[in-house]
C-alpha cells in the first residue's frame, strides 16, 4: 500500500477487510478468534470492541505522532491502546454486563493485541489523520468480519441456534462449542480462504507470519 | 503447600493457557515451528512470569487498593509487564550476553503475548496471596511450556507430511492444536478451586 501522495480511503477499508484480513490473512491476534467465538453474540461484541479501539487508537496516535519521541514511541503507544481499552471495558460493564462476564477477561486483553500495536506502528504513526482513520475502520472491520463469520459456524453447529434462537432442529454437533472446536474452525476457515486465494486469484495463499 | 500444589497443576493442565483458555496463541503459532526456538520460549517465559506475578502483585496490594485505583490495572500491569521485560533485556545484555544472545529474542515478543497480561489480571481478580499469585505464575509459565514442546514436537515431523497446499502452515497447526485441545479436555474437572 501506498503511503504517500492520493490513498484511496475505499482501498484501505478493502484491504483492511479482505487483502491484509488480520485472522485470516496475516494472522494476528488469533487468541479472540477462538476464544470467544462460540456464540454469535459474544463474537459480534469482541469484534465490536476491537473495531472501537483500532479505530480510537490510530486515530489519537497519528494526532500526537509528532510529539512522541522516536524512541519511547513503543510504550507510548501501549499506554494509549491501554487507554482506550479501559474505556471500552468500562463501558461495556455498565451496558452489557452479561456478555461482559464471559468476554470480560479477553476484551481486557485487546491491549496485547499484535494488530493494534502493528498498525500503529506501521500506519497511524507514519500518516495523516484521515488516512489512519480508514485504515483503523478497515482493520476493525476486517477483524469483526473475521470474528462473526467464525462464530456464525460455531453457534451453528456447535448449538443449533443463531443469536440464541434454536434453527436447527437436530442434534448440535458439540464439538463446535468446545475449545476444541474453535481451533478447527478457524484452520478450516484459514484453509478455505487460502484455497480461495489460490484457486480463483491465483496468490500463493497466506503463510502467515506467524503472530 | 498442598494448596499450592494444586494452584500449580490447575493453571499448567487443567486450566491450560493454551488448550483452555485459547490465550498467547501468536506466539505459541510463532514459535513451534522448531524445538530450539520452542525451548528457548520456554525458559523465558516462566521466568518472566513468575517475576511479573509477583511484581504487580505487589503494585496492585500496596499501590492500587490503599487508593482505589484498581479501576487502572490494565494500563498499570501493561506498565509494569513491559518495563520490566525492557529493563531485563537491558540487563541481561550487560551482565549476560552469552544468554543473552540465546534468549534475548524471546524477550522482545513476550510483550505481545496476551498471557503475561492475564496472568496478573486473574491474580487481582481471584485475589490470591503473594505467595499464591508466585505460584499461579509458575504454574501458568509450565503449562505454556509443555503446550509449546509438545506443539514443536509434532510440527517437527510434520514437516514430512504431504498436507494439501492450502492447508499448509498455520490452518493445518489450528487443527492440530485443536486435537491437542480434544486431549486436554480429560483434565478438566481434576481439581477444582
Amino acid at each position: 500500500m501506498s503511503t504517500d501522495g492520493k490513498v484511496s480511503y475505499i482501498g484501505l477499508l478493502k484491504n483492511g477487510i479482505f487483502g491484509e484480513n488480520p485472522v485470516f490473512r496475516i494472522a494476528l491476534s488469533l487468541c479472540p478468534a477462538v476464544a470467544v467465538t462460540n456464540t454469535l453474540e459474544n463474537g459480534l461484541l469482541m469484534g465490536i470492541g476491537v473495531f472501537a479501539v483500532q479505530t480510537l487508537a490510530n486515530v489519537s496516535i497519528s494526532l500526537v505522532r509528532n510529539v512522541i519521541h522516536e524512541r519511547i514511541r513503543l510504550p507510548a503507544y501501549i499506554l494509549i491502546i491501554a487507554t482506550w481499552v479501559t474505556a471500552i471495558n468500562l463501558l461495556l460493564e455498565a451496558f452489557a454486563y452479561p456478555v461482559y462476564q464471559k468476554i470480560g477477561l479477553y476484551l481486557q486483553l485487546i491491549v496485547a493485541f499484535a494488530i493494534i500495536l502493528s498498525r500503529a506502528e506501521l500506519f497511524a504513526s507514519k500518516n495523516k489523520f484521515m488516512p489512519s482513520l480508514f485504515d483503523g475502520l478497515g482493520m476493525g472491520l476486517g477483524f469483526l468480519v473475521a470474528l462473526v463469520s467464525i462464530s456464525f459456524f460455531r453457534e451453528l453447529l456447535g448449538s443449533g441456534s443463531l443469536f440464541g434462537y434454536s434453527v436447527v432442529p437436530s442434534k448440535p454437533v458439540l464439538l463446535f462449542a468446545l475449545p476444541a472446536g474453535g481451533f478447527f474452525a478457524v484452520g478450516l476457515l484459514m484453509g478455505f480462504f487460502n484455497w480461495i486465494d489460490i484457486r480463483f486469484f491465483g496468490g500463493h495463499g497466506a503463510s502467515g507470519g506467524g503472530h | 503447600m498442598a494448596k499450592l500444589l494444586e494452584l500449580i497443576v490447575a493453571a499448567s493442565l487443567v486450566n491450560n493457557f493454551v488448550f483452555t483458555r485459547y490465550l498467547g496463541l501468536c506466539i505459541f503459532m510463532g514459535v513451534t515451528k522448531k524445538m530450539d526456538t520452542a525451548i528457548g520460549m520456554s525458559i523465558t517465559f516462566t521466568s518472566v512470569m513468575v517475576i511479573s506475578s509477583a511484581l504487580s502483585w505487589v503494585a496492585y496490594h500496596f499501590i492500587m487498593t490503599p487508593y482505589h485505583l484498581q479501576f487502572l490495572e490494565i494500563v498499570v500491569f501493561i506498565v509494569i509487564v513491559a518495563g520490566f521485560v525492557q529493563a531485563a533485556d537491558t540487563m541481561m545484555r550487560k551482565v549476560a550476553p552469552g544468554l543473552y544472545y540465546k534468549l534475548g529474542i524471546y524477550l522482545a515478543l513476550i510483550i505481545t503475548n496476551c498471557i503475561i497480561l492475564a496472568v496478573p489480571l486473574i491474580n487481582a481478580d481471584s485475589g490470591y496471596s503473594f505467595i499464591e499469585s508466585m505460584a499461579f505464575g509458575l504454574g501458568s509459565g509450565l503449562g505454556f511450556a509443555l503446550a509449546l514442546i509438545i506443539m514443536a514436537s509434532i510440527r517437527e515431523k510434520l514437516e514430512l507430511a504431504d498436507v494439501p497446499t492450502p492447508f499448509r502452515g498455520l490452518p493445518i497447526a489450528f487443527i492440530l492444536t485443536g486435537l491437542i485441545a480434544l486431549a486436554f479436555v480429560g483434565f478438566s474437572g481434576l481439581i477444582t478451586l
